[in-house]
């Protein structure tokens, strides 16, 4: 990837990142640590990858992302608007009465989002629905959803990762969120979803290893799931929940926690500031 | 009624799928390793290429008519009552109430008439979740005519679905040339003022024969047959309520939570008055031949007879 296109991910990423911290910060609770482990692959979906119309949300053809991961809607929202199909504004209504933007992702109310999830194992499932739809329809429309890795402990997981494999659905990506930490803990103290590649690979899968915040890595793996005929692939993003505000860095607490108005103000302050180094 | 015909309400299903299929180009059926029973297997052999097995995985195949309806598709997924809504209520729930997803759910073997394979198949509960979540429209057919004017009706219909069809033939009552279906609207199959019988289902040709037995001895009967238990007929039913005093419902299925149920909670808001509820006790069920099931737990003309007499007090 040419270095003015990456300085030009990692800002969006960035924004990405103080929409979350905005959402979670006015909505005093919320997703912030699975969220912000994502950003750069959004960045790179809705910005580089993906075929798709903010002025347009339901064109023809068009490519669609599930985010199975319902929980990370402030990042998911965070892109939207962002990427223009709703104000960047309406992030600070996220989760109060009245907002389109509920705490998980509701399909009917928000421009741009694909499915209605939060609980999880479901989305893999709809993303399957929307992959073998696009095959029958004779569309090359690619479908993309995203796992939490605490998520793959959900048997329907499973029951999706045969059906993709089974239909051949090469049309269809699941990014799994490998941040290593769920709720109650690490992934490999609570219930451990490991080996994450080698279940993949025993489900017939193509499956490509990559850092979650490194562009070129994500580059290269989007593009080589173009080429594989045949077979779903799964990307497993080693990333860091949490990702660019420090205090929040690979720590479990910051799962399900909204910043307070002092941690608020840190976390824009560092998120600018890497801002401003890549300017 | 000596030679009257018989059909399971599951066979005018996958008949009805076939028969549509033309109609509607991008009608495609899902089924989880049940389509021999559920009948979908018709749907199948006329169009293979539009049928999709999702395995014994009936989470996922819910997940995928999801997808496929958000995506446009027309979509009919099926298996039997106890896995379609009760092994996947959640993702039926979330994936497809919540967004409003207009799926189709072709569920079979329904009640305590799937017979000898028992208890653990036979599904007397999945009225009662379903018409808990919101938007659901649940339709219970009572014969061959009214199970493929259901169908034909459902996937015109803008929302999910859930249809609840039974393995057992049973006689088929409606005439072709005069019925009309139309979700929501109860059917007043014979006027009485005495006591209204309000039946759904393979139970509704059982309130026809019980209703004639009474008009013999002296009882006036009125019957209804309600197929969609949501959207209720609230309109029907509480006239009833008013113009006959007493109302006794009849359901293969829980008397928690179904029709008897819907029906009570309507009367009790709008027109009080006693409504008796017959149905499958809370208890389950157990094996053994399906007509033989159904008199044991009182699912059977006779028992209506019994109850509506002690109801009016004869």
């Amino acid at each position: 990837m040419e270095r003015a296109e990456k300085l030009n991910l990692q800002k969006i990423a960035t924004r990405i990142r103080l929409g979350i911290i905005e959402g979670t910060f006015h909505a005093k609770s919320g997703h912030p640590g699975g969220s912000l482990s994502i950003a750069d692959t959004l960045a790179y979906l809705y910005w580089k990858e993906m075929n798709i119309d903010p002025a347009n949300p339901k064109m023809e053809g068009r490519d669609r992302l599930v985010l199975s991961k319902g929980h990370s809607a402030p990042a998911l929202y965070a892109a939207l608007a962002e990427r223009g199909y709703f104000p960047v504004e309406e992030l600070a209504t996220l989760r109060h009465i009245g907002s389109r933007l509920q705490g998980h992702p509701n399909m009917n109310d928000t421009p741009g989002v694909e499915m209605s999830t939060g609980s999880l194992g479901q989305g893999i499932s709809a993303a399957c629905g929307m992959a073998l739809a696009a095959k029958l329809k004779k569309e090359d429309s690619r479908v993309y959803t995203i796992l939490g890795d605490g998520e793959i402990e959900e048997g329907q997981v499973w029951e999706a990762a045969m059906f993709a494999a089974h239909y051949k659905l090469d049309n269809l990506v699941a990014v799994i969120d490998n941040n290593n930490l769920q709720i109650d803990g690490p992934i490999t103290e609570v219930m451990s979803s490991y080996p994450i590649t080698d279940k993949f690979v025993a489900f017939g899968w193509n499956v490509i290893a990559i850092d979650a915040h490194d562009f070129d890595q994500i580059e290269a793996a989007f593009k080589a799931a173009r080429e594989v005929k045949g077979k779903p692939t799964a990307i497993i993003q080693k990333s860091i929940k949490g990702k660019g505000v420090s205090f929040m860095e690979n720590q479990v607490s910051w799962h399900g926690t909204a910043p307070n108005a002092e941690q608020y103000e840190q976390a824009k302050a560092e998120l600018n500031a890497a801002l401003a180094a890549l300017d | 009624m000596a030679d009257v015909k018989k059909i399971a309400t599951r066979e005018s299903y996958g008949n009805a799928l076939k028969e549509l299929a033309p109609k509607y180009p991008n009608l495609v059926v899902l089924d989880a390793d049940l389509a021999a029973a559920t009948k979908t297997g018709i749907f199948k052999k006329a169009y293979p290429d539009r049928f999709f097995d999702c395995g014994i995985a009936e989470a996922n195949m819910m997940g995928v008519a999801a997808g496929l309806a958000a995506a446009g598709m027309t979509v009919f997924a099926s298996s039997f009552a106890m896995f379609a809504a009760g092994r996947a209520f959640e993702v039926v729930r979330n994936s497809i109430g919540y967004p409003g997803l207009p799926v189709k759910i072709g569920a079979t073997h329904a009640g305590i008439s799937v017979g000898e394979d028992g208890a653990t198949h036979q599904c007397c509960e999945d009225i009662a979740l379903m018409r808990t979540i919101p938007g659901m429209t649940v339709i219970v057919p009572s014969d061959d005519v009214e199970a493929k004017a259901a169908v034909a009706a459902a996937i015109e219909h803008d929302g999910p679905v859930y249809l609840r069809f039974g393995r057992l033939a049973v006689p088929v009552f409606n005439d072709p040339a005069t019925y009309h279906f139309e979700i929501g609207k109860g059917i007043t199959l014979r006027d009485g003022k005495d006591v209204t019988i309000v039946a759904t289902g393979l139970m509704v040709n059982e309130a026809i024969v019980a209703a004639e037995q009474l008009a013999a001895e002296g009882i006036d009967a009125r019957v209804i047959n309600i197929h969609t238990i949501k959207p209720l007929d609230e309109e029907l039913i509480v006239k009833a309520a008013a113009e006959t005093g007493k109302i006794v419902t009849v359901e293969e299925h829980s008397i928690i939570g179904g029709l008897g149920s819907a029906v009570a909670d309507v009367c009790a808001e709008k027109c009080p008055c006693l409504v008796k509820k017959i149905g499958v006790n809370d208890e389950f069920g157990q094996s053994g031949p399906a007509v033989d099931l159904l008199k044991l737990y009182g699912l059977s003309s006779e028992n209506i007879v019994k109850t509506v007499k002690e109801v009016v007090g004869k």
